[in-house]
């Protein structure tokens, strides 16, 4: 099947379809209007309802990465005995939060202790505007995707200090500091891992960067950038730093509840909670659609013949892989101290970013010179990489690792 | 490498994951409600009183109201009232009995303190844990009825503590039934020696009242423990238990010393 085939696709077609006529139901100068309100009603549930599953999926899987069950007891109000392996937990604890009583600390700062939930979780939709879900499916095609993207996802880091500000609360407080350390740490080696993209590409349009990688490699393979050394050392320093970036584990230190209680949740309670948890998972999916988008072939499917299921529906199974990746990382490692996760960013990830980015360039620039030339960068590009990745590693754990216990045996 | 012990980890938990699907003995949790491992020999919640059937309880309590463990109890969640009046406990013995018994299981933490100082082995701990009760006070206080359970339910839950226990007390009622039937023998014997002197002597009344006496008081010897007699109560007590575990003979005899108050 062809891409223009795939794109009449039934299947393919079917939700702009649908908007379409809905949107032909109203009088013309309010079209514009019923337009976007649709797309972001439609964004809204289908995140909100993403958000609500990964929930329940984080639990089981953690749980599983354990060898525990995982919460498998909620089923139907009006069925008893029907326990449906506990997938309906998350509307439970939607009705929990919902009804649990909004405390507000009495010293407070009231106006912005109210405003830091609603704006993280505002900020932290801004993101979808961008992002191409499907085949033609971009909110706002925007030829500054990428500026804008990592402008409106930065301001999220505002939003987290005013909470930590306005509970007047020392361990909010401290874990606002943290968050912000960790959020400006972690900004760089996220922008330059994405970089190399924009060079190789030489387009900050999020759609065009999907189609610079489509099409196959000898007619099966896909031409996704992961799939380059550049694009692959890119992808991996680009998850370092989306963990970090989305406060997962084992970056979680604005909210290390040994140390700080929850962090800034600290003196939040019930529904606002609840948005800064939401505005949280909307963080890591935007991220990982961004990531998707970046490295992984955006809605593009692997194989040729897999071009027969819908565009959207490969986006969102990659986004489903991505996130059972953080929830199996999250189930792994363990939470990094302040010094060592600054260390990571500043002596590792930031040096070896700016070298993928020299290497993106020798990439960019050595393309369609000669046929030779055309094989022959394949093993320097990933020298270039893997060389400074050895050095640099060997370097970072130098009298820091393996440890030595001095006591304990 | 950098990123090797990552990836080590992440197959670690990975195995972790696929086997908890596959090899069940990995998974440790106990699916509580449907699911109930059993409790251990020694696991104790809240104390009980032994009554020797389970018809019965308030007629066949064991408790004879000593009010040990009422001044034993530390955080005193034991209230005792004596009663005025005795009756016959299941040895036939006549006996003060608890007209109240409370225990506040709120208070109550469990130690088994007066299970240790009954002398009479009436007071015991039981296993119960499903105890929530929906008000604060009065669900928690229990009454004697709540709390008397028979002694069959008592080996059912500590099959060997109990037999231990129904062995010494078979010893010791036996005992003092042969103490009793010694007794009944030599007050007979009285009265038949009493009937072949001086023939014609208005003896009657003492030859009626004679073993009466004898079941009344039998061998109320020093040791003050209940002791076993020939009244039919034996009988109804209902104790089939038969001295298979040997009790340690002395101790049988001679009876627990009731604590210090």
């Amino acid at each position: 099947m062809s891409a223009d085939a795939a794109a009449q696709n039934f299947l393919e077609r079917a939700p702009l379809e649908l908007r379409d006529a809905v949107v032909a139901l109203f009088p013309a100068p309010l079209q514009w209007l019923v337009s976007s309100l649709i797309t972001i009603a439609v964004i809204l549930t289908v995140f909100g309802v993403f958000f609500a599953f990964t929930t329940i999926a984080e639990r089981k899987l953690l749980a599983r990465l354990q060898n525990r069950l995982g919460p498998n007891r909620s089923g139907l109000p009006w069925l008893k005995g029907v326990k449906l392996w506990g997938l309906t937990q998350p509307f439970a604890d939607a009705v929990k939060a919902l009804t649990k009583e909004d405390v507000v600390p009495a010293t407070a700062d009231k106006l912005l202790h109210f405003l830091a939930p609603v704006t993280v979780v505002a900020f932290s939709l801004l993101g979808y505007a961008v992002l191409p879900f499907g085949r033609n499916m971009v909110p706002v095609e925007l030829d500054a995707a990428v500026l804008y993207f990592f402008a409106a996802g930065t301001a999220t880091e505002l939003a987290i200090f005013m909470a930590g500000w306005a509970s007047r609360n020392k361990y909010s407080m401290l874990a606002a500091m943290r968050a912000l350390a960790q959020l400006i740490s972690y900004e760089l080696p996220l922008i330059l891992s994405v970089v190399p993209v924009v060079i190789v590409t030489s387009t900050l349009s999020l759609q065009e960067i999907v189609h610079a990688q489509g099409g196959w490699a000898f007619g099966f393979l896909p031409q996704w950038h992961v799939f380059t050394p550049w694009g692959f050392a890119g992808f991996l320093i680009f998850l370092v730093a989306a963990l970090a970036e989305s406060n997962r584990s084992p970056f979680d230190l604005p909210e290390a509840e040994s140390e700080l209680i929850a962090g800034h949740l600290t003196e939040y309670s019930g529904f606002k909670y609840a948005l800064f948890f939401m505005a949280e998972y909307f963080g890591l999916f935007a991220l990982s659609g961004l990531g998707i988008t970046m490295f992984l072939g955006g809605w593009q499917a692997p194989l040729p013949f897999l071009e027969f299921i819908p565009s959207y529906l490969w986006f969102m199974a990659k986004l489903v892989g991505m996130v059972v990746f953080f929830i199996w990382i999250r189930g792994t490692l363990l939470r990094l101290r302040i010094d060592q996760l600054t260390r990571l960013s500043w002596q590792f990830l930031v040096p070896l970013a700016l070298i993928n980015l020299v290497n993106a360039a020798f990439w960019a620039l050595s393309t369609g010179h000669s046929p030779f030339l055309d094989v022959a960068r394949w093993p320097i590009s990933a020298a270039l990489i893997v060389l400074p990745f050895l050095v640099m590693g060997r370097r970072l754990n130098q009298g820091r690792a393996p440890r030595q216990y001095t006591y304990a045996q | 490498m950098l990123g090797t012990g990552l990836l080590k980890g992440l197959a670690v938990t990975a195995k972790n994951f696929v086997g908890s699907y596959t090899s069940p003995e990995r998974m440790v949790t106990v699916e509580y409600p449907e699911q109930r491992p059993p409790l251990g020999e020694n696991y104790r919640s809240f104390p009980f009183l032994v009554s020797e059937t389970a018809e019965d309880p308030m007629g066949t309590l064991r408790c004879v109201a000593c009010q040990i463990c009422e001044k034993e109890c530390p955080p005193q969640c034991i209230y005792i009232e004596k009663s005025k009046d005795k009756k016959p406990d299941a040895t036939g013995k006549q006996q003060f009995y608890p007209a109240i018994f409370d225990i506040d299981t709120s208070v109550c933490m469990s130690c088994g303190i007066c299970a240790e100082v009954c002398p009479f082995d009436s007071i015991k701990m039981d296993k119960v844990f499903e105890v929530a009760q929906s008000n604060r006070f009065q669900g928690l206080l229990l009454n004697r009825e709540q709390l008397a359970k028979s002694n069959a339910y008592y080996n059912e839950i500590r099959p060997a503590e109990a037999a231990e226990v129904d062995g010494r007390l078979a010893v010791e009622r036996k005992a003092a039934e042969e103490k009793a039937k010694a007794a009944a023998a030599a007050a007979a014997a009285k009265a038949a020696a009493a009937k072949a002197a001086p023939a014609a002597t208005a003896a009657t009344g003492t030859t009626g009242t004679a073993p009466v006496a004898g079941v009344a008081d039998p061998g109320r010897s020093a040791n003050g423990i209940p002791p076993g007699s020939t009244t039919p109560a034996t009988g109804e007590a209902g104790t089939p238990f038969t001295v298979s575990q040997p009790a340690p003979a002395p101790s049988a005899a001679a009876p627990k010393p009731p604590a210090a108050s």
